[in-house]
């Protein structure tokens, strides 16, 4: 977090002084009353001999209840962070947002991010950036550089989950004037998240003077929060239940429940009413995103299955070794990756893209000397060629452990691949979002290449009749290791797409295997439209039955489906009809 | 399976041929452990660590001059996250190589299948890893966390500094989380949560689709009440699930998770900034600051070589049942089971977070429960300690345990000693 702008301009409507006396109302309502008697920072005012002795008063008893600081310059308060443990800081913290003091928020920002330090020597308190082997020191309110420090001249002051909410509903009170669209979103929302009755002064200053539509639309959610547990007229409130109510989604659900046990009693009726017909539209929203989920799970099957669609669907090779096919991608993804962040950390978007035909070409590889050194020996002998290939899966396993190790490596998500955005009322995660896309394309792409290429035709007819093929000139061992090779890139390339949402370790491929030979047998063998039906279909099936019965049964019961629905076509969906089926 | 088999064959061949000819020439003056580790298979991943721990604590040993006077020789076999596999190479560890104590099992699965062969063949077992309690052998000791060390005051954590009301407790489908969970849900019920303010949820090993699952987590949070995850999921499962809540954005701030399962070694596969601030507890991070522990990291950074690699609770755990081994065997003056029964007994050792963990007459040990907070650079931040804490193996808080204690002195000997009706014997006997 770098030193920003002062986020508050001077309003020429409201003042300053009077924008200081609603922040510091604000404070008190947010709790942050203990330690309490902050001095007004409007110097101007002439204070009676009275005030003035019970200033010194409320002084001289503050000096003895350490760390508790009565200035209005927040520099002693952030200085007292140092050595303060979690309540002290919780307390520190209501002082310093009580300040209304604008420039502390790069300080707040800073602490929540757990980059502020103390120097040891002095006790004073910095936000802290790395710089070769030590820290550069960041004055926390002037945001002037105070040189260099080494690792161990400094101590990062802790922070957790609560002082971080603490932080964050502070810095929404202190930033809802800010200068910054963005900045002013996010205050709104950090109203929005933690309602309090009192906060409404300033909401509602910030609200009069807001003009860009989509926070001022967000600031109007904040207020209603905020009405609900005021004590303001039953009218107000009942506008306030229905801008919720029209608001929607889960957090309003939660905010509305919350009051559900303290509202005004006339008002019982018209909260139940909106809680219901949040919950009802929700519903139709979980239906929505049940079909999502399961799309998005049945693409996932789709990638892994698609490879041994190629291998076992249209050569009929049962290969067992189809999931550390996938394993090999997403360890190419991993070295990839590595040696960007390496040599050019910009690249780092690019990772993904560079990765796709690095695993295709490495797993590719592997296949082809697989199929020329063990399954073209094997062919008409499936169960020799899956034990075979079953070896070939535990020694492809044990060599990744040995090279890199049995523990995860990381393999990052590049930022496009990371968060989600909502539609409607439903949240849609942009990797889950990619990885459909994305097995879709590799899925035409394999379409048109067995469709229209010289390479897929050769390929189909060496599949549908292997020796008229041979007679009419085509090399079939060569197309068999080029069709085992495809196969297997393909399966590398699903890899580097899973290696975003699943662990990269040596058991990677283990995990997919069974899904994979459950789809295309369930699809039919030997059909690239019964792969997609398939995949989809049961990943559907999957995320409807999760919610009632439980991923553990869920999963079970989907086996169980498959097995009779095998026993009753035992080709599969889409089963392969004419002569290429006794070939 | 003809791979595997030829492969087993071959490590045993090895192993094999290593004993005899130590056996021949080196007799009197070794004295051998067993390592009993998986070091390949699924849980490879959790356990290969351990076993280069035990290389390094022999190591270390013998520099120091062994024990009794004489070297540790370390006899590592393969049991390949084989669950009966475990009991057959504990067996040939006891019977055929002979080794004086064994350390090793990770899981409760392989635990359970070594425990008879223990008992028969009367060797000792060193188990490093938390677990669920409800058990306690003559010839077991448990190192690593029972539930009370471990969960009960994480959710005390929750409750007490998050002010959480709402429970969801997920874990994954096996006797680990579903032990705990029970524990879990006995223990808040009893501290005035609401049947309806508590969820469980199981999900498959492995699970990696966690989308249903975070939204449903997201939903149950929807009720106006503060609402926390417990989490019990194992191993592999909890990377695509720490990276689903992270791509919901569920944040700390709203619903912290508390994982029992998660540290050091399995956040090093994660980008772990959407995870800060949610929680983990155990008896040791890598943060501890501590002497003892820095000197730890940097032997077992020079012992493997690389400067990457983590420390976690289950080497904590190995360490101090190596230690507790020695000094128990240096004051029996011989490797003898029974004897090194009677004396490990109150034998105190130094732990990795700057105090001392007790062996108790339940067989588990004294330490304190840490709680941490998950950092952007896969570290955790202590936010709170407790003094030592020892073991309780028959949950308090359970029907049919709440009765039971045990105690392997003379002359009660027992580990399911019922004080409601003065007998031993009774659950687990």
């Amino acid at each position: 977090m770098g030193p920003r702008s002062d986020p508050l301009p001077a309003l020429n409507e409201v003042g300053e002084r009077e924008l200081r006396r609603r922040r510091q109302s604000f404070f008190r309502s947010q709790g942050f009353r203990r330690g309490g008697t902050f001095r007004p920072a409007d110097r101007g005012e002439i204070m009676t001999l009275k005030s003035l002795l019970q200033a010194f008063l409320a002084c001289l008893i503050l000096s003895f209840a350490a760390p508790s600081f009565a200035q209005s310059d927040p520099k002693p308060l952030i200085d007292a962070l140092a050595k303060a443990d979690f309540n002290e800081a919780e307390k520190l913290l209501g002082q310093i947002a009580a300040s209304g003091d604008a420039r502390v928020v790069p300080a707040l920002n800073a602490f929540a991010e757990g980059d502020l330090y103390f120097r040891k020597s002095d006790n004073l308190v910095f936000i802290a950036k790395t710089a070769g082997s030590g820290f550069e020191l960041i004055d926390p309110l002037t945001g002037a550089s105070a040189g260099q420090a080494a690792k161990n001249a400094v101590t990062k002051i802790k922070v957790n989950n609560n002082l971080r909410r603490v932080i964050r509903s502070a810095m929404g009170g202190l930033t809802l004037l800010s200068a910054d669209r963005a900045v002013r979103l996010q205050a709104a929302d950090a109203v929005l998240r933690s309602p309090s009755p009192e906060n409404l002064d300033l909401v509602e200053a910030a609200l009069a003077k807001e003009t860009d539509k989509e926070v001022k639309a967000r600031m109007e959610e904040a207020r209603a929060v905020s009405v609900l547990s005021s004590d303001r007229s039953i009218d107000e409130k009942r506008g306030a239940i229905e801008t919720i109510k029209n608001l929607g989604g889960r957090n309003s659900l939660g905010i509305l429940n919350s009051v559900s046990g303290s509202i005004d009693a006339g008002l019982k009726g018209d909260l139940d009413a909106a809680i219901a017909a949040i919950e009802s539209e929700q519903q139709l929203w979980d239906m929505a995103q049940n079909v999502w989920y399961g799309l998005s799970l049945g693409s996932v099957l789709l990638l892994a299955a698609i490879g041994l669609a190629i291998t076992f669907g249209v050569m009929g090779i049962i290969n067992m070794a189809h999931g550390e096919m996938v394993m090999l991608g997403a360890y190419s993804t991993f070295v990839v990756q590595d040696v960007i962040r390496d040599n050019a950390p910009n690249l780092f978007d690019w990772s993904l893209a560079i990765a796709l035909p690095v695993a295709f070409l490495v797993t590719g590889a592997v296949g082809l000397v697989i199929e020329r050194g063990v399954i073209r020996f094997l062919y008409g002998r499936p169960l020799e060629t899956l034990l075979a290939t079953w070896g070939v899966s535990l020694i492809l396993q044990q060599t990744i452990r040995s090279i890199f190790g049995p523990t995860n490596q990381e393999v990052g998500n590049p930022s496009w691949m990371s968060g989600s955005f909502p539609v409607g009322g439903m949240t849609i995660t942009w990797n889950r979002m990619w990885i459909i896309l994305f097995s879709m394309s590799i899925f035409v792409a394999l379409l048109v290449l067995l469709k229209k290429s010289a390479f897929g035709l050769n390929m189909r007819a060496v599949t549908q009749n292997r020796r008229m093929a041979s007679s009419m000139g085509i090399k079939t061992p060569w197309v068999d290791a080029f069709t085992f090779a495809l196969g297997s890139g393909i399966a590398g390339i699903a890899g580097v797409a899973l290696s975003q949402i699943d662990n990269v370790s040596p058991n990677l491929g283990q995990s997919y295997i069974i899904d994979s030979f459950m789809v295309v047998v369930f699809g039919g063998v030997g059909n690239l439209w019964g792969t997609l039906v398939g995949a989809l279909s049961l990943g559907v099936l999957n995320k409807f039955l999760e919610p009632s019965v439980g991923a553990v049964l869920g999963k079970i019961l989907v086996l169980v489906l498959i097995i009779l629905f095998i026993q009753k076509r035992p080709r599969g969906l889409f089963a392969l009809k004419g002569r290429a089926v006794e070939a | 399976m003809t791979f595997k088999a030829k492969f087993a064959g071959a490590l045993l061949a090895t192993v094999m041929s290593t004993t005899a000819l130590s056996g021949a020439f080196a007799a009197d003056d070794t004295i051998k452990i067993g390592v009993l580790h998986s070091l390949s298979g699924t849980m490879a991943i959790s356990e290969t660590t351990l076993k280069d721990v035990m290389l390094m604590l022999v190591e270390e040993q013998n520099k120091k001059g062994g024990v009794l006077g004489k070297k540790l020789e370390a006899v590592v076999v393969d049991p390949a996250s084989d669950w009966p596999l475990f009991a057959e190479k504990a067996r040939q560890l006891i019977s055929q190589d002979k080794v004086a104590a064994v350390f090793g099992c990770w899981t409760s699965s392989s635990r359970k299948s070594v425990l008879p062969v223990f008992e028969e063949l009367n060797s000792i077992l060193f188990y490093p890893v938390q677990y669920e309690g409800e058990e306690s052998s003559r010839n077991i000791f448990y190192t690593g966390a029972a539930p009370n060390q471990q969960a009960i005051p994480a959710v005390d954590y929750l409750a007490e500094s998050e002010g959480v009301q709402r429970w969801v407790l997920a874990g994954t489908d096996y006797v680990y989380p579903q032990t705990t969970n029970k524990i879990l849900k006995a223990y808040l019920m009893s501290k005035g949560v609401a049947e309806s303010d508590i969820m469980v949820n199981y999900t498959p090993f492995g699970h990696s689709d966690w989308q249903t699952i975070v939204s449903d987590i997201k939903k149950f949070g929807s009720a106006g009440k503060k609402t926390a995850v417990v989490s019990t999921i194992n191993g592999d499962a909890n990377v695509p699930f720490y990276k689903e809540l992270g791509n919901q954005g569920i944040k700390a701030e709203d619903i912290p998770v508390v994982a029992f399962s998660v540290g050091e070694e399995e956040l090093a596969g994660l980008d772990t900034k959407p995870l800060v601030g949610h929680l983990a507890a155990w008896n040791y991070f890598q943060s501890v600051d501590a002497e003892v522990n820095a000197d730890f990291i940097k032997e077992w950074k020079t012992f493997t070589k690389n400067d990457k690699r983590v420390t976690n609770d289950p080497m904590e755990a190995a360490y101090i049942g190596f230690n507790a081994w020695v000094k128990a065997v240096e004051a029996a003056g011989t490797t003898d089971t029974d004897k090194v029964l009677d004396s490990i007994i109150g034998v105190s050792v130094p732990n990795l977070s700057g105090g001392t963990s007790t062996v108790m007459p339940n067989h588990h040990i004294t330490k304190p429960v840490l709680i941490g907070e998950i950092q952007a650079d896969g570290q955790f931040e202590i936010v709170q300690e407790t003094p030592a804490v020892v073991g309780d193996e028959w949950s308090d808080y359970l029907p049919d345990s709440k009765n039971l204690i045990s105690d392997w002195r003379k002359p009660m000997s027992c580990g399911n000693f019922n004080v409601a009706s003065g007998k031993c014997g009774g659950k687990g006997s």
